[in-house]
């Protein structure tokens, strides 16, 4: 028994392996060193910003370096409102970047027009390139970014190409509420409301 | 405020001050098309006038009215503190007709305000330098601000993906959750093939 319990930690003279798939050790390899080309078009970018800055720390992840040219990055973050217009500069960029790649839509007007629901604006970065996470909120925040890159990360991880979209975290001081929503009320309508 | 300058273009251009009236302390005028340049001038280089900043140029749509457009400029005067917002009304149900002098040559920043107005509205400033589309791009018909425009008409530039090359519902429905989204973002629109 004592060889079974003896550590894993090898010291710095001895030999050792590791088995695995090639395929998930690349994926493992990949999760952790997201290029990013930032895509920054509208009002989500002050987000982006906050993100990207020492507080919510994307470096954590693996994913901070920006590239500014779409041929030396992974993941494309497409930031804002897509006119139009700029559908074209947008869906050429996807192009030049080399696979693999991913894309992440940040926000509401990237992942499906938002409240543009006009002449102006695309109705999703997906009517244009495959968008792998959309992540909803006008403009989302920070805390569901990482979500978003978590669930990017677990994907790329897996191997899985569909697309998700980050789900609304529940409150948890508001256990028993249906909507897991915190109520805002006056207190006197709610005293009234008691009686 | 500006009764004075009310009263001098009165003076000045009789029959061709169409009518006038004053909200809130601005006042505004309604002239005849066909002398806006010359009105535009006196406002610029009267000694008593001397509105040398054009705040705004733009245009509105009234469809039941005949003529259909009025073309707006708000003028305000440094040197002496007075400002003013004249009107002229062009063009026919159809929206034809609707030309009018540019004042470019007074203000040169009316230079994109006029393009804008021609963008939107589709109003020909004769007389422009270069009258080009600057917001939207070359391939758009029509003037989206006119209210004629179906307000559900895109025209893009990218061909859409379609669901059987995407591989999947692009009408983001199922993943959220009934009371999120805007619903009226998710409509289908009708697109136009880009020429
Ligand atoms: S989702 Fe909201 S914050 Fe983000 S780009 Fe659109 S309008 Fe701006």
């Amino acid at each position: 028994m004592g060889e079974v319990n003896r550590s894993i930690v090898l010291e710095g003279n001895e030999t050792g392996f590791a088995t695995t798939k090639f395929d998930s050790l690349l994926n493992w390899a990949r999760k952790y060193s997201l290029f990013q080309y930032p895509f920054i078009t509208a009002c989500c970018g002050m987000e982006f910003m906050s993100l990207a800055g020492p507080r919510f720390d994307i470096a954590r992840f693996g994913a901070e370096a920006p590239r500014f040219s779409p041929r030396q990055s992974d993941l494309l973050w497409v930031v804002g409102t897509i006119s139009q217009r700029q559908a074209p500069a947008l869906r050429r960029i996807y192009e030049q970047m080399m696979e693999p790649k991913w894309v992440l839509a940040f926000g509401t007007c990237a992942s499906c027009g938002g409240f543009y629901d006009n002449y102006a604006t695309v109705p999703g970065i997906d009517k244009i390139i495959p968008t792998d996470v959309y992540i909803p909120g006008c403009p989302p925040r920070p805390e569901a970014v990482i979500d978003g890159l978590l669930l990017l990360q677990d994907k790329i991880a897996r191997g899985d190409r569909t697309p998700g979209i980050v789900k609304p975290r529940e409150d948890v001081a508001t256990l028993g509420n249906v909507n897991g929503l915190v109520k805002l009320e006056k207190k006197s309508s709610s005293k009234k409301a008691e009686r | 405020m500006s009764a004075k300058v009310v009263d001098a273009l009165k003076a000045t251009f009789g029959a061709a001050i169409l009518e006038n009236h004053a909200h809130c302390g601005d006042d505004t005028v309604v002239v005849e098309a066909s002398k806006w340049l010359e009105v535009a001038t006196f406002l610029k280089n009267d000694p008593a006038m001397k509105f040398d900043m054009l705040s705004d140029l733009c245009a509105v749509d009234y469809p039941d009215r005949l003529p259909r457009f009025e073309v707006v400029i708000h003028l305000y005067s440094i040197s002496l503190g007075h400002r003013i917002r004249v009107k002229a009304r062009v063009g026919d149900e159809e929206g034809d007709g609707a030309e009018i002098a540019t004042v470019t040559e007074l203000w040169p920043g009316a230079n994109w305000f006029e393009r804008e107005t021609y963008d939107m509205n589709g109003i020909v400033f004769q007389g422009h330098p270069d009258l080009r589309r600057i917001l939207l791009y070359p391939e758009f018909e029509g003037f989206p601000l006119r209210k004629d425009y179906p307000a559900a008409r895109t025209q893009p530039l990218v061909a859409y993906r379609t669901e059987a090359e995407a591989g999947l519902p692009l009408e983001k429905l199922a993943p959220f959750r009934e009371d999120e989204g805007m619903a009226f973002g998710r409509r289908e629109l009708p697109t136009s093939e880009p020429s």
